[in-house]
């Protein structure tokens, strides 16, 4: 195990770190139905790890137990060192860690600039009172964190799109304004599940180039759950592969593409 | 400070200007730029002592006399100040078309021998790298963005901002030698070298001189009296010609600001905010923003549309006449403020035109009705003729003289004469030196009297003396029959449609004439959503039924208005497709300033020309397309062929 805490090289030459999330032998049970089998794989700092498998192979639940909002059945969940225990929302984003949804979850009627605001909110210090009246340190800390958020409108290219209501966007950007959300958190961890879903091929492109330089900019740690195959091996770094709730596959996506389990489950055959 | 006007002898050189502008409008903003979404501005002293740092720079990286500092970016304060950094250190600016695909941009970058190259971005940085193996010359590449560069190999390679943190921290040691080399400029070095777009063949680097830029500068800004208060918007391509005549020529001479706007993308936000006083568009600019009005309009309520239809009736009516300031009843002048008041004013302020004294168009003809909704608003829009080899001005119109139909009086010291052919020819302090490395062009483009070439067909207007442009040159042929044929006479018409896009007209050598069509996807998709018609592409609304039916409207009422001419009633469209993909500069059917390249089209689609011509009513054609990232891909279609209705004028033919 001590091994395995020094981290590793990836082909590109980013260095990974050590491990960040650990989890151990997690099953997830809802009732009688079994979501989560005996799953162990761990989150090393700095890496882009996928999960991938079938439909309703309990991958969104996986996340769900990543980002918290599920307690496991059986089995511990290790962040930084600590066994992590039920959580509230607020306290996993403290934790830094941030996610997007499959299905968008913004404020509709809320201009792009003030939903990705509302992703600093547990960063703010000043009290509800001085905020409302806009005094005190309340107006120079919104200055602050408007800075902040601005670095993310230009880091994503949404600039033109700054005071546009969420409701008239189309999908794609969508997408874009709720990764820049979950950004604004300064997370070191990021969930995403299916962020390319629905895009065309050149969405996509910009979805991929931006995952790579925030990963590569700011050191962000990524999940993420993908049905798209080349997005995946093109992106990640290592790749978990589930089925029925259980792990057939773990390793570097070459190595995971040649699994027969995996080629068996879902690939069907192995595509370059 | 009105003697920005007079002359100045000492001020041979842009450095020089610069050094100028410090002394007199020190605190004055000279650059501005939206970045992280405030405008961020430099005073002429500040800008000046950044381009002093990053030409220190440059010098600690061993720039030598008569560099090429290829420059690859969008409008941004640190590309200008590269531009003026170089020049300062003796090197030659060139600037390049930043949507140049790497292949184009090799051909630039080995041609000119580039050394150093400032590239805006990744993406830029990305060709550079591409085509460096091919390209032994490129010693360093400096980048302004710095995002997702990191694992880039840095032996050869900085970010600009390093740079010039090097030149300044080597202050001492790189002054003099900077100094040195700013002193040496005269009239007559190199001011920057441009490539020209190319509708036929290879581009060609246009050598301009101090003389040029900074004589064309002084006697067009004293032509509009532009003072150092103006304010420009620079969202044009660096690359062009246009774009550095205003963002530096007459910005350094006058002193005014250049705004650089945050991303192409905010261009129309960002023109609302800064109001610019002195503004320079192409006519698609213009068209875009008059459909968009027109489309927002029709969605708007019925007092709204009344009130907006009514009074633009009224400024049609007396609205020019306001502007150039002839007489107009008290009544009408009265009702014309109330118009002010309540539509134009606030329409003007929406698109940004509050505060303009002086806009220009160029590069294309413009639609009569888009120049006169601009003008009955009280916009002082007017026209230009010019091109590269000029330092773009050849004629433009005086105030008070504006028509759309003509490009107006020759430039202040320009000379124009109309040769035998017909073509227009110049001679002016503008004038360019040289193609670079090209003496066989240079010298069967300018003759060893200085006039210029022009390669297009024009005529004088008798009484007003404005010019008047028909074609190009060599476009302007001769069909089957002999009689004249001139295309793009015939395609402006066309392209005056908001529902046309682009035109292409054949007929050279036939004995009738046909036309490609490009729909315009904003103006015919609105029109598609309000008559129910369902698309799901560009490629399905172009060969719609009704869409046909439209086009073929549009293209009888040109052939109706051809036929009055007697001299180019030949030109009349006889059968006419859409084409089912837009015409793009990716794969090459367009230069990168949006002309198109008539032979190019012909010869790509020249199985779609042969059945125009041999009576099919439909054919099957697959085109290659390029995308964005360079990779290529096939469309498969079928097109319907349509006939248009011509109007017969053999009596006239008869009557010649």
């Amino acid at each position: 195990m001590n091994a395995m805490t020094e981290g590793y090289m990836t082909a590109d030459g980013r260095k990974i770190g050590g491990v960040l999330m650990e989890l151990k032998n997690i099953t997830l049970r809802f009732g009688g139905v079994v979501a989560i089998k005996d799953i162990s794989f761990d989150i090393r700092d700095g890496e882009i790890r996928a999960i991938i498998g079938p439909n309703g192979a309990g991958k969104s639940s996986m996340l769900n137990v990543i980002s918290g909002f599920y307690t496991p059945t059986e089995g511990s969940v290790w962040f930084k060192g600590y066994q992590r225990g039920p959580m509230r929302p607020y306290q996993v984003a403290q934790l830094g860690i941030a996610r997007t949804f499959q299905n968008i979850a913004l404020f509709d009627g809320m201009s792009v600039l003030d939903n990705i605001m509302t992703g600093r909110l547990t960063l703010m210090k000043s009290g509800l009172l001085s905020q409302a009246l806009w005094w005190g340190g309340a107006a120079k800390e919104e200055d602050e964190h408007r800075e902040k958020v601005e670095k993310i409108i230009d880091f994503l290219e949404i600039q033109n799109i700054r005071k546009t209501p969420v409701g008239r966007l189309p999908y794609g950007l969508k997408k874009r304004v709720e990764l820049a959300r979950a950004l604004a958190a300064e997370p070191k961890m990021l969930l995403l599940d299916e962020p390319m879903a629905g895009m065309n091929v050149e969405e996509k492109e910009d979805m991929c180039r931006f995952i790579l330089d925030l990963n590569d900019e700011f050191g962000t740690t990524i999940v993420l759950i993908e049905h798209d195959m080349g997005v995946v091996m093109d992106l990640s770094d290592r790749v978990v592969v589930m089925d029925y709730g259980k792990k057939i596959g773990d390793g570097p996506p070459d190595e995971v593409r040649n699994n027969q389990d995996v080629i068996d489950a879902y690939l069907g055959v192995s595509h370059d | 400070m009105a003697e920005a006007g007079m002359a100045d002898t000492s001020a041979h050189s842009i450095p020089a200007l610069l050094a100028r502008n410090v002394a007199r409008f020190g605190g004055y903003p000279a650059y501005r730029e939206k970045e992280f979404g405030i405008w961020q501005s430099w005073t002429w002293a500040q800008a000046s002592e950044e381009i002093h740092a990053m030409a220190m720079g440059f010098l600690s990286l061993g720039i030598e006399r008569g560099d090429h500092v290829a420059i690859i970016g969008r409008n941004r304060p640190a590309h200008y100040w590269a531009m003026v950094a170089a020049q300062m250190c003796g090197a030659v600016p060139v600037p390049l078309y930043q949507d140049a695909v790497a292949e184009e941009m090799a051909y630039v970058l080995d041609h000119c021998g580039a050394r150093f190259v400032v590239c805006g971005d990744q993406e830029q940085v990305d060709k550079v790298v591409e085509v460096e193996d091919r390209i032994h010359h490129i010693k360093h590449v400096m980048y302004t963005d710095k995002r997702g560069m990191r694992k880039y190999d840095h032996s050869r390679m900085n970010a600009l901002e390093d740079v010039v943190a090097e030149g300044r921290a080597g202050h001492y040691r790189y002054q003099e030698e900077l100094e040195k080399r700013t002193a040496e400029l005269t009239y007559d070095s190199t001011c920057v070298m441009l490539y020209t777009s190319g509708t036929t063949g290879k581009p060609k680097g246009v050598v301009l001189s101090n003389r040029n830029i900074i004589e064309t500068a002084k006697n067009s800004v004293a032509f509009d009296k532009l003072t150092h208060n103006e304010e420009v918007l620079a969202y044009l391509p660096m690359a062009w010609v246009g774009d550095f005549i205003f963002s530096i020529g007459q910005a350094m001479w006058a002193g005014f600001t250049v705004n650089c706007p945050e991303s192409p993308s905010t261009m129309m936000t960002d023109l609302r905010e800064i109001g610019p006083t002195y503004f320079f568009a192409p006519p698609r600019v213009f068209e875009g923003q008059l459909t968009q009005v027109m489309i927002r309009m029709e969605d708007g309520g019925r007092f709204k549309k009344w009130l907006f239809d009514h009074y633009m009736a009224l400024a049609r009516k007396i609205g020019p006449s306001v502007l150039d300031g002839k007489p107009v009843s008290g009544l009408e002048r009265l009702r014309y403020l109330f118009g002010d008041l309540f539509i134009y004013g606030p329409l003007k302020n929406t698109l940004g035109f509050s505060r303009i004294r002086v806009g220009y168009t160029a590069g294309e003809a413009i639609g009569p009705e888009i120049f006169d909704f601009y003008r009955s608003m009280g916009i002082n829009l007017k026209q230009l003729y010019g091109q590269t080899e000029a330092s773009v001005f050849i004629t433009q119109q005086p105030d008070g003289e504006v028509r759309s139909d003509t490009v107006g009086v020759p430039s202040p010291g320009v000379e124009v004469r109309i040769g035998e052919n017909g073509e227009v020819y110049y001679r002016s302090p503008g004038t360019f030196v040289e193609y670079y490395n090209n003496p066989d062009s240079t010298a069967s483009t300018k003759d060893a009297e200085g006039w210029v070439a022009t390669g297009d067909a024009g005529f004088f207007e008798e009484g007003s003396g404005h010019l008047r442009i028909i074609d190009r040159a060599k476009d302007v042929g001769k069909m089957a029959d002999g009689r004249l044929f001139a295309p793009k006479y015939v395609e402006n018409k066309l392209k005056f449609y908001p529902s046309i896009l682009e035109a292409v007209v054949f007929g050279a050598g036939r004995d009738r004439c046909t036309a490609f069509i490009n729909i315009d996807l904003t103006a015919v998709g609105n029109w598609a959503e309000r008559n129910n018609i369902a698309y799901a592409s560009y490629q399905e609304l172009a060969g719609h039924p009704k869409v046909y039916e439209m086009i073929r409207g549009h293209i009888d009422e040109v052939n109706a208005s051809v036929a009055q001419d007697p001299m180019l009633s030949g030109c009349q469209i006889h059968r006419f497709l859409i084409l089912h993909k837009e015409l793009d500069a990716d794969d090459g059917e367009m230069t990168r300033t949006r002309k198109v390249r008539r032979n190019v089209v012909a010869e790509k689609f020249a199985d779609l020309l042969e059945a125009l011509y041999d009576g099919r009513t439909s054919v099957y054609t697959e085109t290659e397309v390029t995308y964005e990232d360079g990779r290529k891909g096939a469309i498969k279609a079928t097109l319907t062929l349509a006939d248009a209705t011509v109007v017969p004028t053999e009596h006239r033919m008869a009557a010649e």
